[in-house]
């Protein structure tokens, strides 16, 4: 059993950022565990541009991004390990991981740091019907294919889902030659940055099909052609729509899940919106010294906001391997508004803010000439306002600290969209 | 064109024409099997509800009735000795009226005929005792204590393995077009790619198209319908939601839409019952897909449809005699039926194969042998181990510490030994269905590029060789491979496909 004061668990650009964070705080056993050969997550695929706007101020490709935090890791004499996979976390923080080299290994931490990012929904979770031939493949497998591996996928593509990835892919996969047909969105919104759409899509003349979807696949073996048809406002095919596009791939961009199987397993309460553990505002889960950050708390549109939130989980998983746990005043419920989903956190203590805290969602469909309006016990204490406002962009909202001082012993916060 | 001389010849490397040829393999017979397809299990056995049934649904007298119980009664025996899953799980019949419980009470009496062991109707309260999550829409149940869960694939891989080990040839992609019987007596079965076989003993385990096999050299006609079921599976973060397999009073067209957990912590859910033209048509559908969803939640209301990571149909070898087909075809010596096995077919499998090799060795005169080669000891999946066996494992082989597929903790050792084996996988499907990895809630979303570097480095492949299930099912398209490097630049017209390889290499 090897002691450590903080562990750790995915080594993306949360975790590093988080690593980093605990180790500017003080922490000096600090550990981060990767199951992948080398660290960087699913940046070291995303080899297009566009990362970094917010933290460095420079457009960065992925591997970029994610080597500036490498670099700095190394420089810091941060250890990680990498080709670990971890196999359970228990409630009182003893992790348990496999590796070829390290075989079977125990840590106990006094501080956890989930960061496992998230998955791609499948077919299966869409119910897709038809045949299951090849060619069928979420959009950030085709990436990994084509970025990592330099394997083609396939060369007449359909995307279904407009989703960043898929975005980024219909761009990528024209440049290498393959011709992509449309990107089909069951949703009238796309669910992808706008720049993604205007980048990826627009400038290709490749055509977002808003209200439609896939359904139904041909080809027994390899991908033939798909159906897609128009849908109504409940999202149910209309005949007479329907339209047969030949095709040998079908990428989908439907939907990330934060994948949260060890942190269910060690106990952490699980939101049913964001499918990431409910935090407070130190970004700790419902088991004490067990943090989350990035993309296994909630999905997030753009990396520097993981950088951001996930450097606040590392300092606060210091504290905590530092310290303990602090008393707690009386927490503030988080509850999404209308307009909003899946506000984080889910509960502030006024008493425990240092600066202020930032709230995120998702705003739940396109709102135009909008404000997110923040109110505690009903009094407005926070107003944004935002020419539009989509479910691919997140909106980040900090409540500053004398804001919830002057409401200590409140019971709740909400936010809601006004248009 | 292919000469090939064997006692016995099997059609169909399913459930049925593995154990079959497991069975006659104890003879000092040559036997061979055949399959249309390049793996065993990739017809009805890769798809269908993986349920070992107690046998109260037959009708008393029928073959379905006799083979279901006694295969039933088999299963512990064959999945101790073969070292696959098996679960015996028990079954209810759910009642939602009282028309349904008078039918429970039907079925109990003719399950009692057909020698089922422990039938007992139950209440809503016993009921809800044994499955609290069960709808309260179930007012009564039919308890079945012999009911059971298998993995039909992983049963079928074993059987294959441990044929093979006893002298099975098996000939993978070889479908059979013709069946005749040659001037010197002996059957000549003809393949699609021109290869003849020729054989003293044909056993017809064929499938779906059994009939047509049978149809050749009998008078004693019989026809199947292909009746299709559709499935969902549902995430192992549900496991534990159900214990029994949970089925509803049967219709005339089979038992219905069942809830049950399969030994690999999945649920699955199905099927629906259809039947098509077209043998091979196994296609879901958005109107089949919504019936097993409706259906379902009349026993397990919250079916999460979140928690779907497949779905899937597989196709039942429905007879028009309403029960299997076994035996000798009375005017075709030595043509033996294992035909129009739809559901009890894999419960009654092992002792329809048994029942079979005993009459294939006495016509043929051949001796049954004291002793047989033990089935092959497969690496123990590292899920299952204790820690002790992994350390001990890692220290053995380092290619046990590396997961390929996270979500089942599938390690690098367990699939290459699924490739290297007799029957190896040689596709990725093949690797899905002997190891899991690609068959948890990601379905192959993290592991699929290192399972096809396993594939290639295993067998000499390029990765655009490497296929889903064989044929065409290609899942790269040769273009910018890693091969740019040895082919010339007019192997490929994408200049920037080679650029991109280049800084990979």
């Amino acid at each position: 059993m090897t002691e450590i004061d903080v562990l750790i668990i995915g080594g993306g650009p949360a975790g590093l950022a988080a690593a980093i964070a605990a180790h500017e705080a003080g922490c000096r056993k600090v550990l981060l565990l990767e199951r992948e050969p080398a660290l960087g997550g699913i940046l070291r695929q995303c080899i297009h541009a566009g990362f970094g706007m917010h933290v460095f101020k420079e457009d960065l490709t992925g591997p970029e991004y994610a080597h500036r935090f490498v670099q700095q890791f190394h420089a810091l004499g941060l250890s990680a390990q990498c080709n670990t996979m971890v196999l359970s976390v228990t409630p009182d923080r003893e992790v348990t991981t496999v590796s070829p080299t390290f075989g079977l290994q125990r840590f106990r931490a006094k501080a956890v740091v989930l960061a496992m990012g998230c998955r791609e929904r499948t077919r299966g979770a869409l119910r897709v019907p038809g045949w299951r031939p090849a060619g069928i493949y979420p959009a950030g497998l085709a990436q990994r294919f084509m970025n990592l591996d330099g394997w083609m996928p396939g060369r007449r593509v359909v995307i279904l889902g407009s989703g960043d990835i898929g975005l980024i892919m219909a761009r990528r996969m024209t440049l290498e030659g393959a011709q992509v047909l449309a990107c089909v969105e069951l949703m009238p919104f796309s669910s992808g940055l706008t720049r993604n759409v205007v980048q990826c899509l627009d400038d290709y003349d490749i055509p977002l099909l808003l209200s439609h979807t896939v359904i139904d696949i041909h080809g027994r073996e390899r991908l033939e052609a798909v159906t897609i048809a128009q849908v109504d406002d409940q999202r149910r095919p209309l005949p007479g729509t329907e339209q047969r596009l030949a095709c040998d791939t079908l990428l989908l961009s439907v939907g990330l899940i934060p994948e949260n199987e060890l942190s269910r397993a060690a106990g952490v309460g699980i939101s049913a919106i964001t499918c990431g553990p409910l935090v407070d505002e130190s970004l700790q889960t419902s088991v004490p010294g067990i943090f989350a950050c990035g993309n296994v708390l909630h999905v997030h549109d753009l990396v520097d906001h993981v950088t951001v939130e996930s450097e606040e989980a590392g300092r606060q998983a210091a504290r905590y391997a530092q310290e303990g746990q602090q008393a707690r005043g009386s927490d503030i419920r988080v509850r999404d508004g209308a307009g909003v989903r899946g506000l984080v956190p889910q509960t502030v203590c006024a008493a425990r803010v240092t600066d202020g805290v930032p709230l995120m969602f998702r705003p739940s469909a396109v709102f135009k000439d909008a404000a997110a309006v923040v109110r505690i016990d009903g009094e407005e204490v926070l107003r944004k306002r935002s020419r539009i406002m989509t479910p691919g962009e997140m909106v980040r909202l900090v409540v500053p600290k004398d804001t919830l001082e002057r409401h200590a012993g409140t019971a709740e916060l909400t936010v809601e969209v006004e248009s | 064109m292919t000469q090939d001389y064997s006692d016995v010849l099997v059609v169909g490397a399913g459930v049925v024409g593995c154990a079959i040829a497991r069975e006659v393999s104890r003879y000092a017979l040559r036997v061979c099997v055949l399959d249309q397809a390049g793996d065993v299990a990739e017809g009805t056995t890769k798809a269908n509800s993986a349920i070992i049934h107690a046998g109260y649904d037959a009708a008393p007298g029928s073959a379905k009735a006799r083979f279901n119980v006694l295969g039933n009664a088999l299963f512990e025996d064959w999945c101790r000795e073969l070292d696959v899953p098996f679960i015996r799980n028990t079954s209810l019949v759910a009642a939602f009226d009282d028309s349904d419980l008078a039918a429970l009470h039907a079925l109990k009496t003719r399950g009692e005929g057909n020698g089922v062991p422990g039938l007992q109707v139950l209440t809503q309260d016993e009921v809800r005792a044994l499955e609290p999550n069960i709808s309260r829409a179930v007012i009564g149940a039919l308890f079945a204590p012999s009911g059971g869960i298998c993995c039909p694939y992983g049963l079928t891989f074993r059987l294959a393995e441990h044929a093979a080990a006893n002298g099975v040839v098996f000939h993978f992609e070889r479908r059979v077009v013709d069946v005749t019987r040659a001037p010197d007596g002996l059957w000549q079965v003809t393949t699609a790619d021109g290869g003849v076989f020729r054989t003293r003993a044909v056993v017809n385990a064929a499938g779906v198209y059994a009939d047509e096999l049978n149809n050749r050299v009998s008078t004693q006609k019989f026809s199947i319908t292909a009746r299709r079921g559709e499935y969902l599976m549902i995430d192992k973060q549900y496991a534990g939601t159900f214990r029994a397999t949970i089925f509803q009073v049967p219709t005339p067209l089979g038992k219905g839409v069942l809830v049950a957990p399969t030994v690999d912590d999945t649920l699955i859910v199905g099927p629906t019952a259809e039947d098509i033209d077209d043998k091979s048509d196994t296609r879901t559908t958005a109107d089949g897909l919504r019936k097993v969803v409706e259906s379902a939640t009349r026993v397990w209301e919250q079916l999460p449809m979140s928690g779907v990571i497949a779905t899937f149909s597989g196709l039942r070898a429905h007879g028009d005699r309403d029960d299997f087909v076994v035996g000798e075809a009375p005017d075709a010596p030595l043509f033996f039926n294992a035909a129009a096995m739809e559901s009890p077919g894999l419960t009654a499998a092992p002792a329809v194969a048994v029942w079979l090799a005993e009459r294939i060795g006495e016509k043929l005169g051949a001796q049954r042998s004291s002793s047989m080669t033990p089935c092959p000891v497969f690496p123990k999946p590292f899920r299952e181990m204790t820690d002790a066996e992994r350390v001990a494992a890692i220290t053995a082989d380092p290619s046990y510490g590396r997961i390929v597929c996270r979500c089942e903790n599938v390690t690098e050792a367990e699939i290459r030994a699924a490739v290297r084996s007799r029957i190896g996988a040689r596709t990725l499907d093949g690797v899905k269905r002997r190891t899991r990895a690609g068959m948890g809630r990601c379905q192959g979303g993290f592991c699929t590029p290192r399972i096809i570097t396993i594939l290639c480095e295993e067998l000499g492949l390029t990765p655009e060789q490497v296929t889903k299930f064989g044929g065409d099912s290609r899942i790269l398209v040769t273009c910018g491979t890693r091969h740019a490097e040895t082919d010339s630049d007019a192997a490929c017209q994408t200049s920037s496909v080679e650029r991109q390889e280049v800084s990979h290499d």
